[in-house]
């Protein structure tokens, strides 16, 4: 059973942009062979980190969205805690909070129809027709 | 002692509403971002915000309190993800420390979740565990 993650992780800034790439190629190619898909790939560029990491002040920061069994996302931490060139990873599982926010997210849809649709139609209508006849009135008046 | 100081109380608390009413808007904004050390509060003559115990409207009613509200709920902000740094900042105090529900307003659901993202966030770097000095 896939679930979603997000695996954020901070490479070294002494890397080059070619040396970038082709690291995250083969994180994603661990996430593809171990039986998951990559959904996203983002480089968020070069940061600065909020504390020094390993004597470094400043790394890549770099943003796989996952969708991947339980068991691959154990092994691509182990070879990430491995690896050189990353100074800093974090997995967070996603799927649970984007099942919660689709919930909200279609309650507020079904609710908003009914709460402010019809009072809106309910209060414009009066308030329109009122309007018309006052203003016709008023010529009206003005004439006799 | 009612009528004395009902008197002077009642165009001071008029004051004090009109006051803070008028830029009541602009820390509305900027409620989130509480800063560790209290700005002197918009009524001049106004003794600090926090000054008196408990709500505002507790009996004597000295000074107008705005009353807070959690920014999640009111900007209808259904996740809080350890990505926001910006949004985060907002309820980190200079020092790096989590501002505590009670100077912010925060619903608990959401500050517990604000609680979650701030610490991934430390985790990976974007926000300090404690800020240099």
């Amino acid at each position: 059973m896939n679930r979603t993650y997000e695996i954020m992780f901070i490479v070294r800034p002494d890397v080059e942009e070619p040396e970038l790439d082709k690291l995250i190629e083969t994180v994603s190619g661990y996430v593809t062979t171990g039986g998951g898909t990559v959904k996203t790939t983002e480089k968020m560029g070069r940061r600065r980190l909020a504390y020094t990491v390993k004597k470094f002040n400043d790394g890549f920061y770099v943003l796989l969205i996952v969708d991947s069994p339980a068991a691959l996302i154990a092994e691509i931490e182990r070879r990430l805690r491995v690896s050189e060139q990353v100074i800093k990873y974090i997995t967070v599982r996603m799927d649970e909070e984007d099942k919660r926010v689709a919930k909200i997210k279609a309650h507020r849809d079904a609710h908003v129809k009914r709460s402010s649709l019809p009072q809106v139609n309910a209060e414009a209508a009066p308030v329109a027709e009122a309007a018309a006849p006052a203003v016709e009135a008023e010529p009206v008046a003005a004439e006799v | 002692m009612a009528d004395e100081t009902g008197i002077p109380a009642t165009p001071a608390a008029t004051q004090a509403a009109e006051g803070t009413a008028a830029p009541a808007s602009a820390p509305a904004q900027r409620s989130g971002g509480y800063q560790g050390s209290r700005p002197s509060g918009p009524g001049g003559s106004r003794p600090p915000r926090p000054a008196g115990a408990g709500g505002g409207g507790a009996g004597g009613r000295k000074f107008f309190r705005r009353k807070k509200v959690c920014k999640f709920t009111v900007e209808k902000i259904d996740t809080i993800s350890y990505r926001d740094v910006r949004l985060l900042q907002q309820f980190v105090s200079d020092r790096g420390k989590i501002i505590p529900r009670r100077l912010t307003g925060t619903s608990a659901p959401f500050q517990r979740k604000l609680t979650r993202a701030i610490k991934q966030a430390r985790a990976i770097a974007l926000l300090p565990f404690a800020a240099k000095y």
